[in-house]
């Protein structure tokens, strides 16, 4: 098990990928990538059951499903630093030719990427399937999904929630990235979603909340007790609370680096503010 | 020319039901999804059979697509059946993004194509699905003829891996291929051998094509009609070959001339053989209720529809 150093010393270092990726190529999707870094590397690292090298029908292992596309630089920073491709390969975010699409997809072969995602709403659905897969193979593994929560506006979602529910999919914890915003502001003021807790616990689901969502102790506290739930013939939904932008401060608590890279002196500033651990790529 | 018996009328979806049932038998990782129609496609068999291997969606179309996709991770086969329009135009960007562009092993079957769905109307007549499916990269793309073979097109995608759109129909209809045939992807059929005209038809229309060339035979027309299964990927060596013998063709479908079979043959023969073709399909309009004989005559769908297109292109040879 690592330590939460350890853990916390990745965190910081993911973080300087994200920022380095999206710099270079003045493109890609910084502020869930930095919200949704502590969950991903928390997953990776202490959460799931992973073997050791990818196959693509991932049995005998946990799976994981990435249904918000777009915050790829932290999906393919937290892959590269497990070991699934070449950390180097990083540098070829957004680049022709690399299998670092914009948004992740099996396409160009990627190890660690199981589908193709980006436009939103479609990656519960693909989970269920596979979790689906998991039951008849008579595999006792887990399948884990993160989603936005203004992707949750897309209806295919509900149509995957209320099946999950109602065919007692339980091998199954969705997460949703809880922090609020979408491209054009406040998910509040774009189209308030209303109780999300209610609406997964009126649809059969059971609910927590990780209040701090970009805190390493309480997401490992709560993915085990998200993890003790499963099993007992309801789907299980983590509401994480995060802050997009996190740990940068100045793209945080907006939806302003949604999808927009930082200049020169801006990642200057938020490189100091997230100091080198284990070795840029 | 070469004369066809109709072994007894018969619904090609009823093909198809028999085709994944005999799949449950045979081929373990064939797993079958329905979004509420269950008896419209056939596929009680498949289910009471293998009852854990079946997965009623309801009526969820998106979740279904999203669903096969995500079985075929860990080793599955699935079929998802529903409506040709609630396959395609419903669920495009799912089919595009999670099954196509990901390279997923699911086999969409899709009945009630075209207006012989009758009486429902243009709500559910969907004449745009071919080409729909043929444009995206990857994907294979079925429209079969009869009973027959559609059981055997079924049977044959299992054991090709990539997705597959396979279409089907409503009515019962003349079943004329032979039984147990063994289905070859991508392969055209040659049903009967001419020289003045070659008609190339696929689903519905094959028979009426048949019933065409023999018609223009009293006529002193020697008609080659082929039937092509597969739109995508297409024979064009057989079409070559054909109207090289020919100088023209008719090709006929159950489906809008933009989109469908007709526009890939002629794609095939400008950049090869540009040859004189008429289109015997729906002129970029939407269906509507009625019989399906009313609505294939009221369209221009039927074999008196091609006797007349082989008039207009013979004259332009």
């Amino acid at each position: 098990m690592p330590k939460l150093q350890e853990l916390q010393d990745l965190t910081v270092q993911v973080r300087r990928d994200i920022l380095r990726m999206v710099h270079k190529v003045n493109s890609g999707h910084p502020g869930g990538s930095l919200g949704c870094t502590e969950f991903i590397v928390a997953l990776y690292n202490e959460i799931m059951e992973l073997k050791d090298k990818f196959e693509m029908n991932g049995k005998g292992e946990d799976l994981f499903f990435l249904s918000n596309g777009h915050i790829s630089p932290v999906f393919y920073s937290v892959l590269a630093r497990k070991g699934y491709f070449p950390i180097k390969e990083l540098n070829t975010f957004r680049l022709i030719d690399s299998r670092l699409q914009g948004h992740p997809t099996t396409h160009e072969g990627l190890p660690g990427v199981r589908i193709a995602s980006g436009s939103l709403g479609q990656g519960m659905s693909v989970a269920l399937g596979a979790a689906q897969a998991k039951k008849l193979n008579k595999d006792s593994k887990l399948v884990y999904t993160l989603h936005g929560d203004g992707e949750l506006q897309e209806g295919q979602n509900w149509e995957a929630i209320m099946y999950a529910a109602g065919k007692k999919v339980d091998n199954i914890i969705a997460t949703i990235d809880y922090n609020g915003q979408q491209i054009d502001g406040a998910t509040e003021d774009v189209l308030p979603m209303g109780d999300l807790k209610k609406k997964f616990e009126a649809f059969g689901w059971d609910v927590l909340d990780i209040k701090e969502g970009n805190d390493l102790e309480a997401i490992l506290k709560g993915m085990k007790e998200a993890k003790s739930r499963t099993g007992k013939g309801k789907p299980v939904c983590v509401l994480l609370h995060t802050v997009m932008g996190h740990g940068v401060d100045f793209m945080m608590y907006t939806h302003a680096w949604h999808g927009k890279a930082p200049n020169d002196e801006q990642l200057a500033t938020a490189l100091a503010q997230n100091p080198e651990t284990l070795g840029d790529y | 020319m070469k004369k066809y018996i109709d072994q007894g009328k018969n619904d090609t979806r009823s093909g198809f039901g028999a085709g994944l049932a005999e799949l449950g038998r045979t081929n373990p990782n064939v797993v079958a999804l329905c979004a509420d129609l269950v008896g419209s496609l056939k596929m009680e068999k498949f289910i009471e059979e293998n009852p854990e291997r079946f997965f009623q969606i309801g009526i969820a179309e998106a979740n279904m697509m999203g669903i096969a996709a995500g079985l075929t991770i860990g080793g599955k086969i699935p079929f998802t059946g529903t409506f040709a329009n609630f396959s395609t135009g419903r669920v495009y960007d799912q089919i595009r993004q999670s099954i196509a562009y990901s390279d997923k092993n699911v086999k969409i079957c899709a009945s009630h194509a075209g207006v012989t769905l009758g009486e429902d109307g243009a709500t559910h007549q969907i004449l745009e699905d071919l080409g729909l499916m043929k444009m995206l990269p990857g994907m294979t793309v079925i429209n079969t003829c009869d009973y027959n073979q559609t059981k055997a097109a079924t049977i044959a995608i299992a054991e090709h891996h990539g997705p597959v759109y396979l279409r089907f129909g409503r009515p019962k209809v003349a079943n004329f291929t032979p039984v147990d045939q063994k289905f070859e992807i991508g392969k055209a059929v040659m049903l009967s051998e001419g020289t003045d005209v070659t008609i190339v038809a696929t689903g519905h229309l094959v028979w009426e094509a048949l019933i065409a060339a023999e018609n223009l035979e009293k006529q002193g027309i020697s008609a080659e009609v082929i039937n092509i299964h597969t739109i995508k990927p297409l024979d064009g060596e057989a079409v070559l070959k054909s109207v090289k013998k020919t100088g023209c063709i008719v090709t006929a479908e159950e489906h809008n001339y933009l989109g469908g079979l007709g526009e890939s043959i002629s794609g095939f023969l400008a950049t090869t053989l540009p040859t004189p073709q008429e289109f015997v399909a729906t002129k970029d309009t939407f269906g509507e209720s009625g019989t399906p004989e009313q609505l294939m005559d009221k369209y221009g769908l039927n074999n008196k529809a091609i006797v007349n297109a082989v008039v207009s292109v013979l004259k332009r040879k």
